[in-house]
């Protein structure tokens, strides 16, 4: 497939998380809104990257970007749902707009 | 490209969006994060055409193995009050936030095609060399990239300590710290709205080492 096809697809992807952190009031479901989100940008990054391998020296560059974005989200997941749950200890609810312990 | 090749994309392409459609609408999180599941298979597939077969397995193995399983954990550990009732905003409001964000969405992607150069632009089916394969991926990450890889260690090993620290909350060993926490105030206070939620940490403890 040509790599518009998968720039595309990408696109469509992120929208949908873009959507969906915007709208949703859930904190579990706007995290799973930037692990879309966070798809479709290692999908791009791995499409543009196989691109470029049809020249000589083709690197791997955009893979590695995708490694790394990975590892830092697996990182953001973890600090992620620790939150929701602290949140949840004291507030006894995971919507985000009754997050509000640093407003006063 | 072969026709075969052609209908795996399209199929990988709508499982996910579907999978992400599935994540955003769904009410119940167990069932968004099943959608968001059925996304991560999707582009790991996508990732096997386009010759990133390590990555293709990390995405499954970090991913649908471990991040997602998370998810699934913490959404059965808060159980029932994990998916929150209903929007407070008008339907119009949100019609209007959404629609918005979809109109730029749909523009960015009819301008990619606009700018997308007007020859064909050739199909994905010969690479150079060893690329894409686990041999020369692992080459570039332990030579070229390694200082980012270890720091990338670093970074885990810090969101570990972190996650654990937040989600541990207060405890009235940890002495001074206890009387000032807001987070035990709130607790003990107009926080909890839930009459029969069963008692906080602390107050166990206290009365644990009472008797």
């Amino acid at each position: 497939m040509p790599v518009e096809h998968y720039v595309a697809l990408s696109a469509i992807l992120f929208t949908i998380g873009g959507v969906g952190f915007l709208v949703r009031r859930n904190v579990l479901v706007t995290l799973m809104s930037i692990e879309i989100m966070l798809n479709a940008v290692n999908l791009a990054l791995v499409a543009f990257n196989r691109k470029g391998a049809y020249m000589e020296g083709g690197n791997h560059t955009g893979q590695v970007f995708a490694f790394f974005i990975i590892a830092a989200e697996a990182a953001e997941v973890a600090v992620g749902l620790a939150i929701v749950l602290s949140l949840f200890r004291i507030r006894r609810t995971v919507r985000s707009d009754e997050a509000d312990l640093l407003k006063n | 490209m072969s026709p075969f090749g052609v209908a795996y994309f399209y199929f990988c392409a709508l499982i996910a969006v579907l999978g992400a459609v599935g994540t955003v609408a769904a009410k119940n999180p167990i069932r968004g994060a099943m959608g968001l599941l059925a996304m991560i298979v999707a582009i790991a597939g996508l990732f096997l055409a386009l010759h990133a077969q390590f990555l293709a397995a990390i995405q499954l193995i970090v991913y649908a193995g471990a991040i997602v399983v998370l998810f699934l954990f913490v959404i059965m550990l808060l159980g029932p009050s994990a998916s929150t009732p209903s929007d407070q905003r008008g339907r119009i409001a949100r019609a209007i936030g959404g629609g918005l964000f979809g109109a730029v969405g749909v523009a960015a992607i009819a301008l990619l095609y606009m700018a997308a150069p007007k020859e064909k632009a050739p199909l994905l089916t010969s690479v150079v060399g060893d690329f894409g394969s686990v041999d020369a991926f692992g080459r570039i990450i332990f030579s070229e990239a390694l200082a980012p890889f270890e720091l990338s260690s670093a970074l885990l090993m810090v969101a570990i300590v972190g996650a654990v620290a937040v989600a541990r909350g207060r405890h009235k060993s940890d002495g001074p710290l206890h009387e000032s926490s807001p987070a035990e105030a709130l607790a003990h206070g107009k926080g909890l709205k839930d009459p029969v939620a069963p008692p906080t940490r602390g107050a166990l403890e206290g009365k644990e080492s009472g008797t």
